[in-house]
């Protein structure tokens, strides 16, 4: 059975495992590490936790005003989850439920534009957003980010498993459709909601090109953007930027641990 | 359907006026029809070619190496005898959870000219001098490619790992009685039928690769020289970074659609022969 063969490639596998693993968490410890030193230590190496935490956090919230941006933040990535899951599961429903002679044209046109890179869009959305005069709001950074095509694909995808006789016997009650998708649909496909909130919270809190461009003062500015600016300085102070960067990356890692099981779930409803 | 409305002003409506702009000439908000001057530009403008090259290269390098890791760690993971499977697993999907400014912030830190990797280096002994990372082409790119592949590596091993799971067990136990060996069944088992989710993770990758733009801007803003330089970052330079230019930019963005537009069908079209 173990032939010498079988097991170095065993040895192999346990040691190209270990490497990555090393490899995957390492920029973690040393982003807990850093923020822990001085700017100086961190430059020089230093793999081990210091005494400057208390002051890199507060030259952090004293090089902005991070309340503000941190409500900015959070304001913007909650706004844009809630509003992207509503817009696009009524899409997906919609396109489920609902017949027309167009719909698998319409349909396959915005599977077309998926492909569509967000750099080819950026220049006419700005501009478009000069005209409408609300560069420099919350608006700016929410509305092209809301009808986001590859979540109604998703919903769609999901709405399948919707079971269409409930919908039938929710009309014979004399239920309108409003009411139907509020009451009926949103609590049947709860775990749907679960799965996709993770995915579009993640993405609307990361996202950096589009605030970059549309928000343009400082009390605008959200956390990425803020620990962006925080490295363009001649001599950036890393133990702030670090403590930074953990700020940046704690709410998500935090969705990660508690939903990991609905993280991977989400996911994957994309290639079924 | 306010979805679609949604759509049709933000999305249907800036492609088609990027398709126009891409033919006006001016600075600022002035314009005039230009016909084909900014093409005829393209062709003679040395950041263009260079961003080009440059996101083929990235393409051409990062993609397979990326996932032939996922790959290759998807398969060990799923073998149930592993032992610390769970994590190994979690591990190597952290990285996919952080932000993408907080990692290149983290990258950039660590390839600093004394940074962590230099020191590491210095001590083993690998190098005699320490490695000017962000300063030098090579390096540049070597540092660019390698944040992308730690980002996106887990990522695409999910996918992997979730199409291996739904493999039929008893086909490998009837390979394994006929004595077939684990490379074999791997390669003649496991990759001909991941092949749909191969080429759905081939796809998103060559989109995201030919979007490149956060890494490159925070690490070495597409220096040093442009050997960094992507389409992405480019087409941003041109309209907010220097005197806006968005006629030309709305052309080389539609480089980057006709491009992402071609790769996709190659992919589609390799994956239909092979099925075939």
């Amino acid at each position: 059975m173990t032939n010498p063969i079988a097991l170095l490639g065993r040895a192999a596998t346990y040691l190209l495992l270990s490497l990555a693993a090393f490899v995957s968490i390492f920029p973690f410890f040393w982003m807990i590490v850093g923020a822990s030193n001085t700017s100086a230590d961190i430059i020089r190496g230093k793999g081990s936790p210091g005494v400057a935490l208390w002051d890199n956090i507060v030259k952090f919230f004293n090089s902005f005003d991070m309340v503000r941006v941190l409500f900015n933040s959070f304001l913007l990535a909650g706004l844009g989850t809630a509003l992207t899951l509503l817009v696009t599961s009524m899409a997906g429903y919609g396109f489920e439920m609902f017949r027309s002679r167009f719909r698998e044209k319409v349909f396959g046109g915005l599977l077309l534009m998926l492909s569509i890179p967000f750099a080819a869009l950026m220049i006419p959305l700005f501009v478009l957003m000069a005209q409408f005069k609300i560069i420099n709001t919350y608006q700016a950074v929410l509305l092209p980010s809301i009808a986001s095509i590859f979540i109604i694909f998703y919903f769609r995808q999901a709405t399948k498993a919707f079971p269409s006789e409930l919908r039938d016997a929710a009309r014979i009650d004399g239920l309108k459709e409003w009411q139907i998708f509020l009451f009926v649909y949103i609590p049947v496909m709860r775990s749907t909601y679960a799965a996709a909130t993770i995915i579009v919270f993640m993405a609307q809190w990361n996202n950096y090109l589009w605030p970059l461009i549309v928000l343009q003062t400082n009390e605008m500015k959200t956390l990425t953007l803020v620990v962006a600016t925080l490295t363009s300085g001649y001599t950036p102070d890393w133990g702030v930027i670090m403590f930074g960067a953990i700020c940046a990356t704690f709410p998500t890692l935090v969705i990660f641990f508690l939903l990991q099981r609905r993280f991977v779930e989400g996911m994957l409803g994309a290639v079924k | 359907m306010p979805a679609l409305v949604l759509l049709g002003i933000f999305m249907v409506y800036p492609i088609l006026w990027s398709l126009w702009m891409s033919f006006q000439v001016g600075r600022g908000m002035n314009f005039s029809f230009g016909g084909l001057t900014n093409i005829m530009r393209l062709t003679q403008d040395p950041v263009f070619i260079r961003a080009l090259t440059n996101n083929f290269l990235f393409l051409a390098i990062q993609v397979p190496i990326m996932l032939v890791l996922a790959l290759f760690f998807a398969n060990a993971l799923n073998d149930s005898k592993l032992w610390g499977r769970g994590f190994f697993r979690t591990a190597i999907f952290l990285p996919c959870v952080t932000s993408l400014v907080a990692y290149s912030v983290i990258f950039k830190s660590i390839f600093g000219l004394e940074g962590i990797a230099n020191q590491s280096l210095l001590f083993l002994h690998v190098i005699e001098n320490p490695i000017n990372w962000l300063s030098d082409p090579f390096w540049a790119r070597f540092v660019v490619i390698a944040a992308i592949t730690w980002r996106w590596t887990g990522y695409n091993m999910i996918f992997y790992l979730a199409a291996m799971q739904n493999i039929d067990r008893s086909m490998y136990e009837a390979a394994r009685i006929d004595g077939v060996p684990g490379w074999a069944r791997f390669w003649y088992i496991t990759v001909p039928l991941l092949k749909p989710v191969i080429l759905f993770t081939s796809v998103t990758s060559t989109i995201g690769t030919l979007q490149l733009f956060d890494e490159v801007n925070l690490l070495t803003m597409g220096g040093p020289s442009d050997s960094t330089m992507t389409l992405s970052l480019y087409i941003y330079n041109l309209s907010f970074r220097f005197m806006p230019s968005f006629g030309y930019a709305a052309t080389v963005s539609y480089v980057i659609v006709v491009l992402v537009g071609l790769l996709s069908l190659i992919q589609f079209m390799v994956a239909r022969d092979r099925r075939a």
